[in-house]
């Protein structure tokens, strides 16, 4: 990535919103902080907003760089940046964490005002619609009436699609990449596989772990290697490591042998190393529980009915996660809703996490989209 | 003819296709575009005619054709048909020019039929006379609208009028309308079979 077409040097901010926030489980927050980061300039007629959504691990560090801090670059920041495909010479580009999250918005590493001690386990789940209403705060906050866009993968791309059932006419384009309208049983059952990893951790203690000045690194480890499983394809893990062995010959032992396990440790390892426990179960929920057509007998079209937005779907071809089938899923509800919409389904090798990548084909579409949308 | 030329032919030869098919769409419908390219006919119905609808397209670049075209397209191999696609769920589906290019032809016909009560569909005539006159020669025709060399082409089905007319009274189709065309643009009213090199029907359920 050439640094003349990146967005450079950023600063998150903070907003604080004192209005209490319902949840969805029926539980509230009295008031919330959100931490996000802002790339290009908000037009004079605030036209030209788009929201980047993150997934499970994400944050609102979406593009760029810190001044104390050059090698944490943003996780899209192949996409956003002037002359990227997600242009900041055109758009006003928003990258929030999430509530809940553990990023710096208000989530179970908060101090809970109640007991002057952190949240932990008693923060209250939080699900997509809940995150989206939070985002909603923040769009009033920053002069937004109307998204340009909402863009995001995975988990984000289902806060896109729940920003156009939300708030139908506070979104112009909703672009869900690699994403799905529900989570299938195998996907919960990998979710549920994670949170046990976690919960069974001696170092847990039921979630208040804060209190007893340790973290259960080791369920976190195990949540980040059997995700990390899902988020890569078969037929890359093969052509990355096959079955190259660390030591060159069978160690007969349970340390590293093949380096697929070596390289699953060190995803582990380094995300055990910063990301809480609390809120990778919160969001684990939050994925399992969204499914817009629930509270429509299973029927994603009559649950889809109220979006009025246009879409811009794409999957890719070696994700297994989300395969393509469940983004069709969407497309299919679209189209009898007869709306506007684009499905591209894109030959990458890299499974789920295809949607993180520059592929320049993808990329070109992304590009292509974003320059049709008027601001 | 130099390239320039060639292109500038095609163009000619395109918009005069898309000006007979759209001569079969209402203004305002919603339509189907099945093998849809970069969506330049969509698009077109969409410029001159206010019709909306989606395009289905296998190809990748196509693909990125219809977005920069402002085309809304779905990428899907329809030769599995259209499975996902309501019934009557569009008025018109159209395949200009690409039923030959695929294998399913028996089922995607009756699909087209199934999700729209009528059909546009074009396809180049084998059986024409310049055609004719190549295998006569011992060789493939290469042609305006079989503008393949054998090794190279798209094409996978090879099919005249009457083989065509043949399949839709198989498969209980009705030929509302049908148009032949010569290799000028010339409409063709005296045995079609032999002299039109672009066939364009019409086509419904026979209730």
């Amino acid at each position: 990535m050439s640094p003349e077409n990146s967005v450079g040097v950023v600063a998150p901010q903070r907003a604080q919103f004192n209005e209490p926030l319902r949840l969805q489980s029926g539980a509230g927050l009295p008031g919330f902080e959100l931490v996000f980061e802002t790339y290009g300039t908000l037009n004079a007629d605030h036209t030209n907003a788009v929201l980047v959504c993150h997934a499970l691990s994400g944050s609102h560090h979406v593009a760029g760089h810190y001044p104390d801090d050059p090698e944490n670059i943003g996780w899209w920041d192949n996409l956003v940046g002037p002359g990227k495909p997600l242009d900041t010479r055109k758009f006003f580009v928003v990258g929030v964490n999430n509530l809940g999250g553990c990023y710096g918005s208000t989530g179970p590493l908060s101090i809970n005002p109640e007991s002057g001690k952190r949240y932990g386990a008693d923060f209250p789940l939080v699900t997509v619609e809940d995150w989206v209403a939070a985002q909603a705060r923040l769009a009033d906050h920053l002069g937004v009436h109307t998204w340009a866009a909402v863009i995001g993968g995975s988990l984000g791309g289902m806060q896109a699609l729940e920003w156009s059932l939300q708030f139908p006419d506070r979104i112009r384009h909703a672009m869900v990449i690699a994403s799905a309208p529900k989570l299938s049983a195998q996907n919960i059952a990998f979710n549920e596989v994670a949170r046990q990893a976690i919960l069974s951790d001696p170092d847990f203690h039921g979630g208040y772990y804060a209190d007893h000045g340790v973290v259960p690194t080791r369920g976190l480890r195990l949540a980040r290697m059997v995700g990390h499983i899902t988020y890569l394809s078969d037929t890359q893990m093969a052509e990355k490591f096959g079955r190259q062995l660390r030591h060159g010959e069978h160690k007969f032992s349970y340390d590293v042998d093949f380096e697929i396990e070596s390289y699953l440790r060190y995803q582990g390892n380094k995300f055990a190393g910063f990301f809480d426990a609390n809120t990778y179960l919160m969001m684990t929920k939050a994925l399992d529980y969204f499914d817009p057509a629930y509270d429509y007998e299973g029927n994603l079209a009559a649950a889809l009915a109220r979006a009025k937005a246009s879409f811009f779907v794409a999957s890719f071809s070696t994700d297994w996660r989300f395969a393509p089938a469940r983004s069709r899923e969407i497309v299919f509800a679209l189209l009898h809703n007869r709306r506007r919409v684009v499905y591209a389904e894109i030959d990458c090798g890299a499974g789920h996490d295809s949607f993180l990548l520059d592929d320049p084909h993808y990329h070109a579409l992304l590009r292509a989209y974003l320059e049709n949308i008027a601001v | 003819m130099t390239e320039h030329e060639r292109r500038v032919r095609a163009e000619q030869r395109e918009r005069f296709d898309f000006a007979v098919i759209a001569n079969w769409i209402p203004p305002g419908e919603r339509v189907l575009d099945l093998g849809c390219g970069d969506g330049r006919l969509l698009r077109y119905l969409n410029e001159t005619r206010g019709v909306s609808g989606y395009g289905v397209e296998i190809d990748h670049e196509s693909v990125l054709g219809c977005i920069r075209n402002g085309v809304d397209v779905i990428q899907m191999d329809i030769e599995c048909g259209l499975s996902g696609f309501e019934d009557d769920s569009f008025e018109h589906v159209i395949i200009s020019q690409a039923l030959q290019t695929m294998r399913a032809t028996e089922r995607i016909l009756t699909e087209m039929l199934r999700v729209a009560a009528e059909a546009v569909v074009s396809f180049p005539n084998f059986a024409y006379r310049a055609n004719r006159a190549a295998i006569s020669e011992g060789h493939m025709p290469v042609s305006e609208d079989l503008p393949y060399d054998w090794f190279d082409t798209p094409n996978v089905r090879f099919f005249t009028i009457v083989d065509f007319e043949d399949l839709c009274r198989r498969l209980d189709i009705e030929i509302r309308e049908r148009l032949a065309f010569d290799e000028a643009g010339r409409e063709v009213c005296e045995d079609p079979n032999l002299n039109g090199s672009l066939a364009f029907y019409r086509l419904g359920r026979r209730s």
